[in-house]
């Protein structure tokens, strides 16, 4: 449902639909049915034991901690929790698949209905979340290298999922993208999973399909298996979106079918796959009876939800006077947020004065979204903390409000103390800097830029204002960045029009 | 009811079984025994009892602490092939699923 009438974007005058699936791995300590640990990364089948691995006359129990994360995850985005839900057998034939079927939540899942809020170049819009449900993830199959025959490694085998299927609500790549993010991000924030896409713990389906605007029945649909990445699913669904379309205008007719994104080549192509119709033939799990959820756990979840992204970027923007866009970059990634937040909450008790407060959320907003980010996007979170922590930031941003640093001098030396090492004002200290601020000194140098430049002088005294930013860079550049570009504004303007 | 023989067929794909001719004339006719002796069921007058409840209480919940997993090689001592620490499968031509 739209929260306002919204005018969905054509593609070569077709309309897309999508929907997707969303599996993520659960942040428990042990699987789903067996008490085996959730872990990645172990030797292969070091977590398995008899359930897990399928043996006959054993028995699943389920695991509490997966039934709270799921009503969390449930919680933080609007889904109805349903007071009963039922676990069912799907059955297919796959060597990571031990016990021959899954056990997945079919007829009542735990979670249905919910919503979750994009923000895209179009606008913003709600998209509904169809159902979300609890199941087991598969082993894993591995090929390379091996001649004739696969390896099968099951420590996955049982690990749990929440798998989340949105409504076809989606109707461009962008928009599946701010979803998946927003999604992902979620459900970091309430630590249902790490979302850890290189890992597998946040995988994504694409069911895609194309109509012409207006129709109200779909046009066939292709389903996309396992894109990992934001920017694969991106590249995927550009590229699906043309063939299909392709497909249609030649008189052809688009194939009900699976297909894999092939990164390496830009492509999706049919899945080689056995001509049968899948017939999953569920049944009810007979060692898995009603799950029954007690208000009282409900609850419990209910006072443990933190606050929410989209909480967080209102409160920013409402409490802090933060620009909405800089609150949406700010809110993406959890690590960054509570850097920005205390350094504003030392600012906050340093500023005398509103009017100094908001020059200090300036210049921190303004810093992190472009020093601090840079560097976390390429190097990891690890810079937020040692010689780069927020204290240590925070001390070099006030320099650069008393007038003692330059902006650009700070950006420079934050650079210089994450590759170095260094606590920032330590390589202040060290390299002498200081930010030139003495009337007399910058004097000298805007007299002097005005000398070696009579004829842009008498320009702009002609009348070509936009000249002065051609000074004041003069200036700045003559002092090696450390002139105060404030006072040289003001020096200049005297000089110049006086 | 009686099992045709692509309804045979169509089961035996699923569960991944090749049956030669002689066998799928003869697992139609044991198969639709089976069927007709469950349908025999029907026969009961079930009428104001639900299909579920009853049979279905709340399931048991286990709380979320790690137990000591099989050792590889017990966990592989049953597995028709294996392959160092891993168990071996003929080669698998599909690609994800």
């Amino acid at each position: 449902m739209s929260t306002s009438i919204h005018k969905r974007p054509l593609f070569r005058g077709w309309e897309v639909v999508v929907g997707l699936e969303v599996h993520t791995q659960l942040l428990t300590r042990t699987k789903l049915f067996c008490r085996c640990d959730n872990r990645f990364g172990a030797p292969p089948n070091t977590l398995v034991c008899p359930v897990c691995l399928g043996h006959p006359g054993t028995l699943p129990v389920l695991n509490e901690e997966a039934v709270r994360l799921g009503i969390r995850a449930g919680l933080a985005a609007g889904c109805r929790i349903s007071p009963v839900s039922t676990f069912e057998r799907k059955h297919y034939f796959y060597p990571d698949l031990p016990k021959g079927y899954q056990i997945s939540q079919y007829a009542q899942p735990l979670l249905t209905g919910g919503s979750l809020k994009i923000r895209t170049d179009a606008g913003e819009r709600e998209i509904s979340i169809h159902r979300m449900h609890l199941e087991e993830d598969a082993g894993k199959n591995l090929h390379a290298g091996i001649p004739d025959s696969s390896h099968v490694d099951l420590n996955r085998a049982g690990v749990p999922l929440l798998e989340i299927v949105s409504d076809p609500d989606i109707h461009s790549p962008d928009e599946a993208v701010d979803y998946l993010k927003r999604l992902r991000l979620l459900l970091r924030t309430t630590r249902v999973s790490d979302g850890n896409m290189e890992e597998g713990s946040f995988r994504c389906d694409i069911n895609l399909s194309i109509r012409k605007p207006g129709s109200t029945v779909f046009g066939t649909r292709v389903e996309i298996k396992n894109v990992n990445s934001f920017r694969f699913v991106h590249k995927a669904m550009v590229f699906e979106i043309d063939r299909q379309i392709d497909a249609i205008e030649a008189g052809e007719k688009v194939l009900l079918e699976t297909r894999l994104f092939d990164p390496s080549s830009g492509r999706t192509k049919a899945m080689r796959s056995k001509e049968e119709a899948l017939d999953y033939r569920y049944f009810p799990e007979p060692d898995i009876p009603l799950l029954v959820v007690s208000d009282s756990m409900i609850d419990s979840q209910r006072r443990a939800l933190p606050e929410l992204p989209e909480q967080r970027a209102d409160r920013y923007c409402a409490a802090l006077g933060v620009q909405r866009a800089d609150a949406e970059v700010l809110v993406a990634e959890e690590e960054l947020a509570h850097y920005f937040e205390e350094g504003m909450e030392r600012f906050r008790s340093t500023s005398k004065g509103e009017e100094s407060f908001k020059k200090a959320r300036d210049r921190w907003t303004s810093f992190i979204l472009s020093e601090v980010l840079r560097e976390t996007n390429r190097r990891g979170a690890d810079v937020l903390s040692g010689p780069t922590s927020v204290e240590h930031a925070v001390g070099l941003i006030d320099r650069v409000l008393s007038g003692s640093l330059s902006f650009s001098q700070a950006k420079e030396v934050y650079a210089r103390a994450i590759e170095e090492k260094k606590t920032p004002l330590d390589l202040v200290e060290e390299s002498g800097l200081v930010q030139m601020s003495g009337e007399d000194e910058l004097l000298a140098l805007v007299e002097a830029v005005l000398s070696d430049n009579p004829g842009e002088v008498a320009a702009y005294r002609g009348g070509k204002e936009r000249l002065f930013g051609f000074f004041v860079g003069s200036v700045m550049k003559k002092s090696n960045g450390k002139a105060n570009p404030e006072k040289v504004n003001d020096i200049l303007k005297a000089k110049l029009n006086g | 009811m009686n099992l045709s023989k692509s309804d045979v067929l169509h089961v035996a794909r699923l569960s991944a079984l090749a049956l030669s001719e002689a066998e799928v004339d003869r697992i139609a006719g044991e198969l639709s025994a089976i069927l007709n002796y469950v349908e025999g069921l029907s026969s009961v007058d079930l009428s104001g009892i639900p299909a579920e409840e009853g049979s279905r209480l709340p399931t048991a919940l286990a709380e979320d602490l790690p137990v000591q997993s099989l050792s590889t090689d017990w966990a592989l001592a049953g597995a028709p092939d294996r392959s160092g620490p891993f168990f071996q499968v003929p080669r698998i031509l599909e690609e994800g699923r």
